[in-house]
């Protein structure tokens, strides 16, 4: 017998049916149904909650693998009721990277692929294009901050770390904001040319004070 | 009085029954030093989650200049060899009357393929109130495609001076076999004190 409060099912058949803790997982998408283009998150679609419910926000991605050759691992976000991904980003990346064939690994400050007020996607996997062979993917996590702040511009922290082309770990780390005072809530995930072949990512709602 | 459903006790005595689980990051094991030589988890670790978080709290050194390390083990504990590919870089600061910094890349900390531990911190102080603390993320060990990659980041009091020293590390565990164990170490002596959670986030 369910138990309800409120007219909302608070527990049925031994467990919790409402979210306990401070972290809340919010949506999987992934590609038990065949390789995707990308892999997108939009408020009120598909049960996607990317609101002020929660002030921040967390995606996981674990063994994102390209179809493609040689590509990059990429993001970007949309205002409320705007399209094309393509809001203004400013940000710093960094990467530590050493090869599987040699000891001289090294960490730098990677200029290419910061962005300036730029429009388009943030690269989230270094300089580095990732390697195509079967075992080779990137995994790792992107935390957003108070997205639909609308007096603030929005940051976002990302770490993640992949198999470079030539065998290679590089261990990524990307910062920025959103230069935008608008509320975001759509955000895409894709590889910068070709399918995603396999990976999930999940969204997760992370409880502040409010919450 | 409890508030049972279907079996399982839900709630009881003002709070959430202890064996239910509280949102996607589910503790499945502490383990706590004691003189120990290793902290090795050879269990909870499977499909069930695609991301596994290990918490290390005041770790505590026996011997001074000790260094923590992590390997991975994929017959359960048996051998902790699984080829490694990984960099480390730290930023320290060095203070009480001696002010330096330092950030640069470690190269004697990475490892190239190798079946050795991987350092995660570097040269504890074994003063009493000295210690190290951190995270490291393993990303679906249990896949069986895919090389396992894993980043950390943590903290240590270092012998000298008391410098604090930050260290980041990324790399991947370069088997396509589920990893099943993971095992902590110091570089030498014990694990004085200081304990270590293993979270699934689901």
């Amino acid at each position: 017998m369910a138990i309800l409060s409120n007219a909302v099912e608070m527990a049925d058949a031994g467990s919790f049916s409402v979210s306990l803790g401070d972290q809340v997982l919010i949506k999987e998408l992934n590609t038990s149904g065949g390789a995707v283009a990308n892999m997108t998150f939009h408020h009120g679609a598909s049960s996607v909650v990317l609101d002020d419910t929660y002030p921040f926000y967390k995606f996981v991605f674990s063994n994102m693998h390209p179809a493609g050759n040689a590509v990059f691992w990429l993001f970007q976000a949309n205002a409320v009721d705007a399209s094309g991904f393509n809001e203004q980003i400013t940000s710093s990346t960094f990467r530590a990277v050493n090869p599987e064939n040699s000891s001289n690994g090294q960490v730098d400050y990677i200029a290419s692929i910061d962005q300036s007020n730029g429009t388009g996607f943030q690269n989230i996997c270094s300089d580095g294009d990732i390697k195509t062979d079967g075992d080779s993917c990137i995994s790792g996590e992107l935390l957003l901050f108070d997205p639909s702040n609308t007096t603030y511009i929005k940051h976002f922290m990302a770490r993640t770390n992949h198999m470079v082309n030539n065998s290679q770990s590089s261990d990524n780390h990307i910062a920025g904001y959103f230069n935008t005072t608008a509320a975001l809530d759509e955000f895409q995930f894709k590889f910068n040319s070709g399918n995603i072949d396999s990976g999930t990512i999940k969204l997760y709602g992370i409880k502040g004070a409010a919450n | 009085m409890g508030l049972i459903s279907n079996g399982t006790t839900l709630l009881d005595a003002g709070a959430i029954d202890s064996g239910i689980a509280q949102g996607p990051m589910q503790l499945i094991t502490t383990l706590t030093a004691s003189s120990s030589a290793n902290l090795s988890f050879t269990s909870g670790i499977s499909s069930t989650y695609k991301e596994y978080v290990f918490k290390y709290l005041n770790l505590h050194a026996a011997t001074d200049e000790a260094e923590l390390n992590v390997n991975f083990s994929i017959d359960g504990g048996s051998n902790y060899n699984v080829a490694k590919t990984s960099s480390f870089f730290r930023a320290e600061h060095t203070g009480g009357g001696t002010e330096s910094t330092a950030f640069e890349y470690r190269t004697g900390d990475e490892l190239s393929n190798g079946t050795g531990t991987q350092k995660i911190l570097r040269t504890f102080s074994t003063e009493n109130d000295h210690s190290g603390s951190g995270t490291l993320t393993l990303y679906d060990p249990s896949n069986t495609t895919f090389v396992k990659h894993f980043t950390a980041r943590g903290n240590v009091i270092q012998h000298a001076n008391d410098t604090a020293s930050a260290a980041f590390v990324g790399g991947y565990a370069n088997t396509t076999s589920a990893i099943n164990a993971v095992q902590f170490t110091f570089s030498s002596g014990n694990i004085d004190a200081g304990i270590i959670k293993m979270y699934g986030v689901l």
